[in-house]
């Protein structure tokens, strides 16, 4: 067993509680603890990542209690990526909280921040579909607090639904929960997958729809249609830093949707083999165009980059639905790029929306403000990013998600759909440009506005969110090398189950 | 009539009320309904375990049969997070209520009157405004 697996859970664990009880008032020590925790978590997420790339599948049995009994964390090469993505988002987004002060405008920012962290690694480690719904709770319980974070009315009026839409998705995933441990008497992902695939036929009904309402709450975390109307109030409302952190939670719902479907409904699965596919495909369609078509109507920048966040999952989701490696290895390209640029997006309308004093993020051309300059140039890029264009990362994601879906079942839909959306996405982004930072170059008068908040750092920051997507783009062979072994990886019915119950099989 | 049928039944009619309340466009219904779910997605996956009586979950020396133990221990975490989350939705809904001045779960709502009738009007007065925002 690899003591390893435990650190991306463990240290924020231990972190958040130390944090509460002991560093309430020392904004510093909080500060430099969470800085610290974030680094940590990057290391040890890449240390595992190469440890992960060989090809080997990783178990802890938490407390040696073995496979279908205890609960055990897996780490495979997807595991492994999910944890590097997120540790790669946490850190420039603390940077950022930090920078713009955000940490203190309201009590227990940083434990928050850390137990958001311990749900997202938890739940990516995780090979047990109840500890997948306990580490869903400590995220969404955590996300509640961070949304919330700073006050104030137009925030709690969207708390409430955010909360209220999360609790009835968590209703449900206990409900799927029931259905699949009465029809399969297991709750370990790997050992269910082998009960569905020796279920005899007339529990298959039972089994798919567990399968499927599983699928519909993954779906909403995911913002999939129609299941989204919850996103783009809540991540317009919220704070920047908080709202750039959760461009990853519903990559959340992303990833649990592919782990889910290839363990439990793969290959083996005979019958029930990749069920929830086509149900999934025009949802994610739905999704592709409603987001960019929000987009083009959202009448401020927060709402834009919300429904952005709506529109990309689209892009991502439609990939995933087809089932296929290639197709999923170029969502897998995607899901990074998409995080990445959503949450740079997210920041950079933060800082522009503080300069702005009284026209704030809306789409109305104000008088000329401070570091109109650097902020238009990281604009323009972040909105290449957005878009898919080159040369930033979305647009080889977008040519490799063209090029997998090709010739599969609604594959020409897929190609329609993106290539429409990328330009109606194009229009709104450079509308919204030419309005804040063309147009306001040649209007007079002067904004009222407060000095920002460590410019710089804030800008700098944003920059290196960017520099990501290049180096992504730069890197883009070993990357999708990488990601085409993950992809085969998944797609492999063996190795997981196997290394997952390995213990069990040996025993008498 | 059968264990089944009762246990089944019940599930039924408190998920039943619960998508009903939870529909509702004010926070404390909706709370409520929070709370039916809950209970009956209680049940729900206590029954998942399957319905047996007179088996003990905990191994013994002479018992040949057994309950499912797993079922009940599920149960038991999702109590524990179902009560910590209606606690969290009152508290903020309340805050919101007091903060925002609306208790519509949309946020759209406007003043309404019972927290007009906290902030110093008579309540007969807000009793009977909120007649007349009831009527079509």
């Amino acid at each position: 067993m690899n003591p390893w697996l435990v650190a991306p859970v463990l240290i924020p664990a231990l972190l958040a509680p130390l944090m509460l009880l002991f560093l309430r008032h020392r904004l510093v020590a909080s500060r430099t603890l969470s800085l610290a925790a974030c680094l940590a978590l990057l290391a040890i997420g890449c240390g595992l990542m190469r440890h992960a790339a060989s090809g080997q599948v990783d178990v802890y049995a938490m407390g040696d209690w073995m496979a279908p009994f205890g609960i055990v964390l897996v780490l495979d090469r997807l595991s492994a990526l999910m944890l590097v993505v997120t540790a790669v988002l946490a850190l420039p987004v603390m940077g950022y909280a930090i920078a713009s002060g955000i940490d203190r405008k309201g009590w227990h920012f940083h434990p928050l921040f850390q137990f958001q962290l311990l749900g997202l690694n938890g739940a990516f480690l995780t090979g047990d579909l109840f500890n997948l719904f306990v580490f869903f709770e400590v995220l969404l319980i955590a996300s509640y607090g961070l949304m919330l974070h700073g006050g104030g009315a137009a925030r709690l009026k969207a708390g409430v639904q955010y909360v209220v839409v999360n609790l009835v998705g968590s209703t449900l995933f206990l409900v799927a929960v029931g259905l699949l441990y009465g029809a399969t008497g297991t709750l370990n992902l790997a050992h269910m997958g082998e009960r569905v695939a020796q279920a005899p036929a007339g529990d298959h009904a039972l089994i798919l729809a567990g399968g499927l309402l599983m699928v519909a709450v993954f779906g909403l975390k995911a913002s999939l249609v129609p299941l989204h109307f919850w996103l783009p109030r809540t991540y317009a409302s919220t704070s920047a830093p908080v709202a750039a952190l959760f461009a990853i939670m519903t990559k959340v719902g992303a990833y649990c949707i592919l782990r889910f479907t290839s363990t439990v409904f793969g290959e083996g699965a005979g019958d029930l083999a990749w069920a929830p596919g086509p149900w999934l495909l025009p949802a994610a369609l739905a999704t592709l165009l409603l987001g960019f078509i929000g987009v083009l109507g959202a009448r401020h920048l927060r709402k834009m980059a919300a429904y952005a966040v709506v529109g990309s999952m689209g892009t991502l989701l439609c990939a995933l639905a087809m089932f296929t490696p290639e197709s999923t290895a170029a969502a897998l390209y995607y899901l990074p790029h998409s995080t990445l640029s959503a949450a740079a997006l997210f920041l950079l309308v933060d800082m522009i929306a503080a300069r702005r004093g009284d026209y704030g993020d809306s789409l109305a051309p104000s008088p000329p403000f401070l570091q109109a300059g650097v902020l238009g140039g990281l604009f323009f890029l972040t909105a290449i990013a957005v878009v898919g264009l080159p040369p930033l990362s979305g647009f080889p994601g977008k040519l490799l998600i063209l090029d997998a879906v090709r010739g599969t079942t609604g594959g020409w839909w897929a190609w329609g759909l993106i290539l429409g959306t990328t330009v109606i996405s194009l229009l709104a982004f450079a509308r919204a440009g030419s309005a804040i930072f063309w147009k306001s170059a040649a209007t007079e008068g002067q904004v009222k506005a407060g000095p920002p908040v460590s410019p710089q750092a804030s800008a700098a920051i944003v920059a290196t969110l960017l520099a990501a997507l290049a180096a992504l783009t730069l890197a883009g062979g070993p990357a999708t090398a990488y990601l085409n072994a993950t992809a085969a990886q998944i797609y492999d019915v063996g190795p997981y189950p196997d290394a997952v119950l390995e213990q069990s099989r040996a025993a008498p | 009539m059968s264990i089944e049928f009762l246990v089944a039944s019940a599930v039924g009619v408190l998920s039943a009320a619960g998508i009903y309340l939870v529909l509702r466009a004010r926070t404390f219904p909706v709370v409520l309904g929070l709370a039916f779910m809950s209970y009956a997605i209680n049940v729900f996956l206590f029954s998942s375990g399957r319905l047996v009586v007179d088996q003990p979950p905990i191994y013994g020396k002479d018992v040949a049969a057994y309950s499912d133990p797993l079922p009940q221990a599920l149960v038991l975490t999702a109590i524990v997070i179902a009560f910590g989350m209606t606690a969290l939705v009152v508290v903020l809904a309340l805050r919101t209520f007091l903060e925002a001045g609306t208790d519509q779960v949309d946020g759209h709502g406007e003043t309404s009157a019972e927290q007009e009738a906290l902030s110093g009007a008579s309540a007969a007065e807000a009793q009977v405004r909120s007649d007349v925002e009831a009527q079509p």
